[in-house]
């Protein structure tokens, strides 16, 4: 089971909760919200692709052993985003993420309460049938809705109640959003985004806690110590970050930090729609929480919005 | 253990037949490849241990595929120094939309390309060349200055078939050929019926956009021109997010766009 557990850091007061491997519930985090998303477990931070040793090219190993991983109903909605990148975009599947997904099942945790910065239910994914198991905890006892057979068996073995049970879902998030219908061409320029040329300091923080960013690179490297063996791997990537649309030759295609977050926003509420008919982001605020600067998301999207209205009414 | 298909990542072994030199920053290499392939698709040139490069296709052949690069990255620099022929390689692809030959023939068509770009439209020409309609094929194919113009067997060849204007930026004092921008010879192509002319314009950005402001003066439709994009890949199928533009990925939807499409396209 890959869930979320809180770990101490270095520093005081700087506990992450992150996703991990638990064998008892108790160590699962069930009431926050993780830092880091679930999205290590699809596509691993860095990830071996293939090793290299004189001729011969051999595919990674991994871990094949089946999974349960817990997660909120944002994340699961997010889920459907991975897929659709890795698996429905283009006529060729991405096999090192087909493999990794077919071990996994997803299991919902109830949400009692929004997350700071969230604004799921605008974004329509604070609810889902998506799951093997749900789990809620009141009243010292544990509540799960059980929708696979397998597991059921596994269940009644446990010797627990039959209860009709519906997991717990937010109605309210912290934040509201409204979305723009269409975006024209014009707003790509506008000079709404030069406010974030002046406070966005693109460390990339916003795409790597993202659970619907599936950007990554792909780099090659030879042990210093035998040149003749090295490795392919990919690694996560940000839009964010210099160096996202480098070329050799030195073209580079965004290089203010406005641009880029015009970039992402868009993609997140407008581009990714335009392709594949629903927005990538999920709404589960964790840009929010971690921007060092204080860029809130929900508030980038309101802003789009009324300045798509001013725009389009002008006209 | 996954039943996931063909894993599109591996790359394929592939001799390289022979080197072709142009410049000395510029060379053709031929990589033996048996399949289906059209002008303007591009393949994954793949180093274990350096990396990968996405290259558009410079020439179809029965058992090889032409990759003509420069070198000004790890890969490129890697491969002019390294490899001769008979030499094996690594490969994956082809990708990409490319060029529809049939779209272009039997009718005006004007070529604008300039430098290396030469490549992505080589295939067409060839093609067209071989047509009734080649006579109508008007090219416009510019170089930095003569040291740099590439594929001159081919540029010989097309000069006898098609109307071909082949021009530099700067020539040293005494060179006898045609100098000065692409745009320059814009004005002057013979076009009987300018509404149903086609163009495919290839080449670094500020050539297209110039060369875009001369053929719509000329009354050419932005519907009726081809042009051919690039971007940093890691991928070449649609998952890396590095060549996204709006909501485009050049390695599946291009690198072959229509103009009117792709100006609203915005990096």
């Amino acid at each position: 089971m890959f869930t979320r557990l809180k770990s101490s850091t270095k520093s005081s007061n700087t506990d992450v909760i992150r996703y991990d491997y638990i064998s008892r519930i108790e160590d699962a985090e069930l009431e926050e919200r993780s830092d880091y998303s679930f999205k290590e477990i699809l596509i691993p931070l860095s990830e071996t692709m293939f090793y290299f040793t004189e001729d011969e090219i051999k595919e990674a190993d991994y871990d094949a052993r089946p999974v349960i991983v817990l997660m909120r109903s944002c994340d699961i909605h997010a889920v459907k985003r991975l897929d659709q990148m890795y698996t429905g975009n283009g006529p060729a599947n991405d096999w090192f993420y087909e493999r990794l997904r077919d071990r996994v099942k997803f299991a919902l945790i109830g949400c009692g309460k929004a997350c700071p910065n969230s604004f799921c239910v605008d974004m329509g994914s604070n609810k889902t049938d998506e799951y093997v198991f749900s789990i809620d905890m009141a009243d010292g006892k544990v509540y799960c809705d059980v929708r696979d057979d397998e597991l059921m068996a596994a269940f009644e073995s446990a010797g627990g109640t039959k209860e009709d049970v519906s997991p717990r879902y937010v109605t309210e998030a912290e934040f509201r959003v409204e979305r723009p219908e269409e975006v024209p061409v014009e707003l790509f320029k506008d000079p709404m985004w030069d406010e974030y040329t002046r406070r966005c300091v693109n460390c990339g923080r916003c795409n790597f806690v993202c659970p619907t960013c599936t950007c990554f690179t792909i780099q090659d490297i030879f042990y210093t110590d035998n040149g003749r063996v090295g490795e392919r791997r990919r690694v996560n990537a940000s839009c964010m970050v210099d160096g996202y649309t480098d070329v050799a030759g030195g073209l580079v295609m965004r290089k203010k930090n406005g641009e880029r977050m015009r970039f992402k926003v868009l993609h997140k509420v407008y581009d990714f729609r335009k392709r594949f008919g629903y927005d990538m982001c999920v709404g589960c605020g964790r840009c929010d929480t971690v921007c060092p600067e204080y860029i809130s998301f929900a508030n980038c999207i309101n802003k789009l919005n009324a300045r798509v209205k001013e725009v389009t009414e002008n006209v | 253990m996954c039943n996931c298909g063909k894993n599109e990542y591996t790359p394929v072994p592939s001799k390289l037949q022979d080197i072709i030199k142009h410049t000395a920053q510029e060379w053709t290499f031929r990589f033996t490849y048996v399949g289906d392939v059209k002008p303007g698709q591009f393949f994954q040139i793949s180093i274990p241990k350096v990396g990968e490069c996405p290259i558009s296709v410079s020439g179809i052949g029965p058992d090889y595929v032409d990759l003509t690069l420069r070198a000004v990255g790890k890969v490129t620099d890697y491969l002019f120094e390294n490899f001769k022929a008979g030499d094996s390689l690594f490969l994956r692809g082809p990708y990409g939309n490319g060029f529809d030959v049939h779209e272009f023939e039997g009718g005006e068509l004007i070529i604008v390309v300039g430098g290396t770009a030469v490549s992505p439209v080589r295939g067409v020409v060839q093609y067209l060349c071989e047509t009734e309609s080649a006579k109508d094929v008007h090219m416009i194919a510019g170089f930095k200055d003569p040291g740099e113009i590439m594929f001159k067997a081919d540029l010989k060849d097309w000069a006898e078939k098609i109307d071909l204007t082949l021009t530099v930026d700067g020539a040293p004092e005494g060179y006898e050929g045609k100098v000065g921008l692409v745009t320059k010879y814009i004005p002057d192509i013979p076009i009987r019926d300018i509404s149903r002319c086609k163009a495919i314009v290839v080449g670094p950005p500020p050539m297209i956009r110039f060369s875009m402001i001369e053929l719509v003066k000329r009354g050419l439709s932005e519907d009726n021109v081809w042009i051919s994009d690039s971007r940093r890949m890691s991928c070449g199928i649609g998952k890396c997010g590095h060549c996204r533009i709006n909501d485009k990925y050049v390695c599946i939807d291009g690198p072959v766009f229509k103009f009117s499409e792709h100006k609203t396209l915005i990096d």
